[in-house]
């Protein structure tokens, strides 16, 4: 169950309390996020949505360890992120996160298999078990007929795929899905969405989608609204629950 | 091991960027190769002086001879082990251009004072007794596909006459480094043939000391002893009178280091700016691999070896390259004493290569490792 009121206690997967982050452009300094608090349980699929310089990416990117917040925290699987130096983030992001950017972002000097291999490189396993599991990733993704082509041999959907291949392939503890259907057309986006769907019911994957698509919110089981820096009520009232978001 | 696709992948992502960098490593590195051996051709005479030989030559000039009368009364100074004598004899074989170096030499001594130039027992004798008789250097004979028995005839500038040598014998030098260029004759066929006034004079003496550690006071006790007479001396040790004679043809080393310099800060701007566009042209796939839990470290090394990579694929491109020209013989026909590239010369080559792939992907490989993930993917 997700909530937004930050009255639960620390049994989320993902706790976030208080959460400020300001920039300072120039002599402005921009509130982005203020006060911002919310519980996502493992299994949990939500979607945030919400005008262009909300806040959206910028809470994605707290989350996910890429940046750190003015003030507030950030527990993760009972780690408190907030507060690790740089290269202990580092770490707990290889552990824990799987990326989804919205322009794919593959090594284009590097085969599909060899861009899926990446986060595996810095763990301790085999070659012979990295390729297994390079292998799987890449089943589960659909592409196993793939794994020697480069990015530029590949449609924008497949290129995705690989992405989110690579995303999965250390089995992270979730996935952080940055408008990852906002350079493909519909027919590749349903099935980019249907492939997160797969991902989150047979693999129980805890996924957090940033979009302006309605029509892929939906695919989320609770979609939140970011305004002006407040997470506020959610746009589909079937998610929403007395207190919070179910 | 696990990263070498990673990095090799990266090196050839622009083949043709990636050859014109390694091109300019190469041609860069080439030229090292070349300064070295010119530079090498003008030292190696210091590098491989003896260390108990001393000079003594005409304090006014070395083309002032000495009498022959001081070889017995320097011998006689104590720490003195030999002596020999030698004079110059500008001889021109069939055209100015085959210049090579001729010595008129004491034939009792000469192989006492310069053991490391080695002619072979039956062939010294031969020479003894032949008053025509030659010993020329392998490189030399070499040069010109002389061979034993052949006849060789010099034109003296100075001295009237036909000058012909019959070629007893063929000198080697230990050591690589040692100069196999000259041509010995004895120095009593000059001796009979130069005009009465020239009788009795020498070029320069050659000694051998007991003790290096002497040199010093030996070489002032004998520029002392002749000190105030028509002919005064100027002692000094083999290694100083080479280098003095280096030093009479400019200063080769400014020279060298100079054009040196320039090259090699020419190239570390070329491969400074093409690692900065490479690294800049890679702002996102960076981000991505930081993002995925690469550390900044990683991602400095990672650009510092794919530079340190270009550096040496093109600095042994080019060292070897050199080395082949060298062994392809020398071009200025002997006008150096030595054209070859010694080891030495290859391993600071690669010193220099390395140390330029180091600077030049200093600066981008630091940018990349303070790129901040949220920033990079921003601009994207």
């Amino acid at each position: 169950m997700v909530r937004v009121d930050g009255g639960r206690g620390s049994s989320s997967l993902i706790q976030v309390r208080g959460l400020d982050k300001k920039y300072q452009r120039g002599s402005e300094e921009i509130h982005v996020l203020q006060g911002l608090n919310l519980d996502v349980d493992k299994g949990d699929f939500v979607a945030f949505m919400g005008p262009s310089g909300s806040g959206k990416t910028t809470l994605l990117n707290l989350i996910g360890g890429l940046d750190v917040p003015s003030a507030g925290s950030i527990t993760v699987a009972g780690d408190e992120i907030t507060h690790m130096s740089r290269s202990k983030l580092t770490e707990w992001r290889a552990r824990h996160v799987g990326f989804v950017f919205q322009m794919y972002n593959l090594i284009p000097v590097l085969t599909a298999f060899q861009n899926v291999e990446l986060p595996l490189l810095l763990t301790k396993l085999s070659k012979a078990d990295r390729r297994k599991h390079v292998e799987t990733a890449l089943a589960i993704v659909g592409l196993v007929d793939r794994t020697d082509h480069y990015p530029r041999q590949l449609s924008g959907g497949q290129e995705q795929r690989v992405a989110i291949a690579r995303a999965i392939v250390s089995d992270p503890t979730f996935l952080l899905c940055d408008e990852l259907t906002g350079d493909l057309d519909r027919k590749s986006a349903d099935e980019i969405m249907n492939l997160i769907q797969r991902l989150m019911k047979e693999f129980g994957k805890t996924v957090l989608m940033v979009t302006h698509d309605p029509v892929v919110a939906q695919r989320a089981d609770v979609t939140l609204h970011l305004e002006k820096g407040v997470l506020v009520e959610a746009a589909k009232p079937e998610g929403v629950t007395a207190g919070g978001l179910a | 091991m696990k990263f070498r696709g990673l990095i090799f992948a990266n090196l050839f992502r622009k083949k043709i960027r990636f050859l014109l960098t390694i091109g300019s490593f190469a041609v860069a590195l080439f030229l090292f190769g070349l300064l070295a051996v010119v530079r090498g051709a003008f030292s190696q005479g210091v590098e491989v002086a003896g260390a108990d030989r001393l000079v003594v030559i005409n304090r006014v000039s070395i083309i002032q001879p000495l009498p022959l009368s001081y070889r017995e009364r320097i011998l006689q100074l104590r720490g003195v082990k030999t002596i020999t004598f030698a004079n110059w004899f500008g001889g021109v074989y069939q055209d100015e251009r085959n210049f090579f170096p001729q010595f008129a030499i004491d034939i009792e001594n000469q192989r006492k004072v310069y053991p490391e130039l080695i002619v072979p027992e039956d062939q010294w004798q031969t020479f003894v007794k032949d008053r025509q008789g030659t010993i020329v250097g392998a490189a030399t004979a070499k040069r010109f596909g002389w061979k034993i028995g052949d006849r060789i005839p010099l034109k003296s500038s100075f001295l009237p006459g036909p000058w012909e040598f019959n070629l007893d014998g063929i000198y080697h030098g230990q050591r690589r480094q040692d100069d196999e260029t000259q041509f010995w004759f004895q120095w009593n066929y000059l001796e009979e043939r130069v005009p009465d006034r020239l009788k009795g004079q020498i070029g320069w003496y050659v000694l051998r000391v007991e003790n290096p550690d002497d040199s010093v006071r030996i070489a002032k006790q004998i520029d002392q002893l002749f000190a105030n007479s028509p002919y005064e001396t100027r002692t000094e040790t083999e290694k100083a009178f080479a280098a003095g004679w280096v030093k009479q043809m400019g200063n080769i080393e400014f020279l060298i280091l100079s054009i040196g310099g320039v090259v090699f800060f020419t190239l570390l701007l070329v491969t400074g700016n093409t690692m900065a566009i490479a690294v800049r042209e890679r702002t996102a796939e960076l981000a991505v691999l930081k993002a995925v839990g690469f550390s900044d470290r990683f991602v400095l090394l990672l650009v510092l070896a794919e530079s340190l990579l270009i550096a040496i694929l093109g600095g042994a491109l080019g060292l070897g390259l050199a080395k082949l020209f060298t062994l392809g013989g020398d071009p200025t026909r002997g006008l150096l004493p030595f054209f070859y590239l010694p080891l030495k010369a290859i391993i600071s080559g690669l010193g220099v290569a390395l140390a330029v792939g180091v600077a030049s992907g200093l600066l981008p490989a630091v940018g990349a490792m303070r790129l901040r993930v949220v920033d990079a993917l921003r601009r994207v």
